[in-house]
């Protein structure tokens, strides 16, 4: 980073703090696109769109501004931006089919890798979004609001929500065993969510 | 909160809060993995060609 007096930097010099930094945030931005895309094929593709993105777009960023969060805020609109949502929901739609969620009686008991990427799936994009910066990307509620271009009360209504259909349908399986379809048993719960958070 | 005997709290509540740290921990764990997966290639090869396109009209 540059120190606060130095004088203007050259557009190299600039551009290669600007790369160190992007190169170190890779890992970040692959995690963030692995929540988003579920798929990690998809998921890179869209990290290395984000990152071309990002350099061609670096005379805007400020140096010594919040870069990781300006780099998600990238990611985020570019799979928007590219429909990309339709992967997941084919990604979701395959998992679901093959997959039965597994009731959990203990509350302490781990939860399993799989059963918590499938839950994630199942949220709305927008709370799946939110519960992902802020609880395991290290954002303020603050910054995933800006990434996501919403309100911070926004962003900590939409978190609370999806930890709570998170919880519902970890507990409950997205598969009913009267054989109703999961899609069917999962509006069933985000509904019954919707409507214990809908009732502040 | 110094209270010498907490107040019992009701059992579903209990419940719901471990499942949220369960659930909580079980999600930065996920992130992590990814985050600590080497990169592939493809994403250094990238920059090292916008530095040989020559990057940087003005």
């Amino acid at each position: 980073m540059a120190g606060p007096d130095r004088p203007k930097m050259t557009d190299t010099a600039r551009d290669d703090v600007f790369k160190t930094g992007l190169v170190a945030l890779i890992p970040q931005l692959r995690a963030f696109a692995r929540t988003l895309t579920g798929d990690p094929t998809a998921a890179d593709d869209l990290a290395q769109d984000a990152m071309i993105k990002a350099w061609d777009a670096r005379a805007s960023f400020e140096i010594g501004t919040n870069m990781k969060a300006w780099t998600f805020m990238i990611l985020r609109n570019q799979f928007y931006s590219e429909k990309r949502r339709s992967w997941r929901q084919t990604q979701l739609d395959q998992e679901s089919a093959e997959r039965t969620l597994v009731a959990v009686d203990d509350p302490s008991a781990p939860i399993a890798l799989d059963e918590l990427r499938l839950g994630l799936a199942m949220l709305p994009s927008e709370q799946r979004e939110a519960l992902v910066l802020v609880g395991a990307g290290g954002f303020a509620y603050e910054e995933a609001a800006a990434i996501c271009g919403c309100a911070v009360g926004t962003v900590k209504s939409r978190v609370s929500r999806a930890r709570r259909a998170l919880q519902l349908i970890l507990e409950h399986g997205a598969y009913d065993r009267d054989g109703k379809a999961a899609s069917e048993a999962m509006g069933s719960i985000l509904a019954h969510a919707e409507r214990l958070s809908g009732a502040r | 909160m110094a209270r010498k005997a907490a107040p019992k709290r009701p059992p579903a509540l209990d419940e719901a809060r471990l499942r949220q740290q369960a659930i909580g921990a079980q999600l930065r764990q996920m992130f992590e993995d990814v985050v600590n997966e080497p990169v592939p290639g493809e994403f250094l090869d990238i920059l090292r060609r916008a530095d040989s396109d020559g990057a940087d009209p003005d």
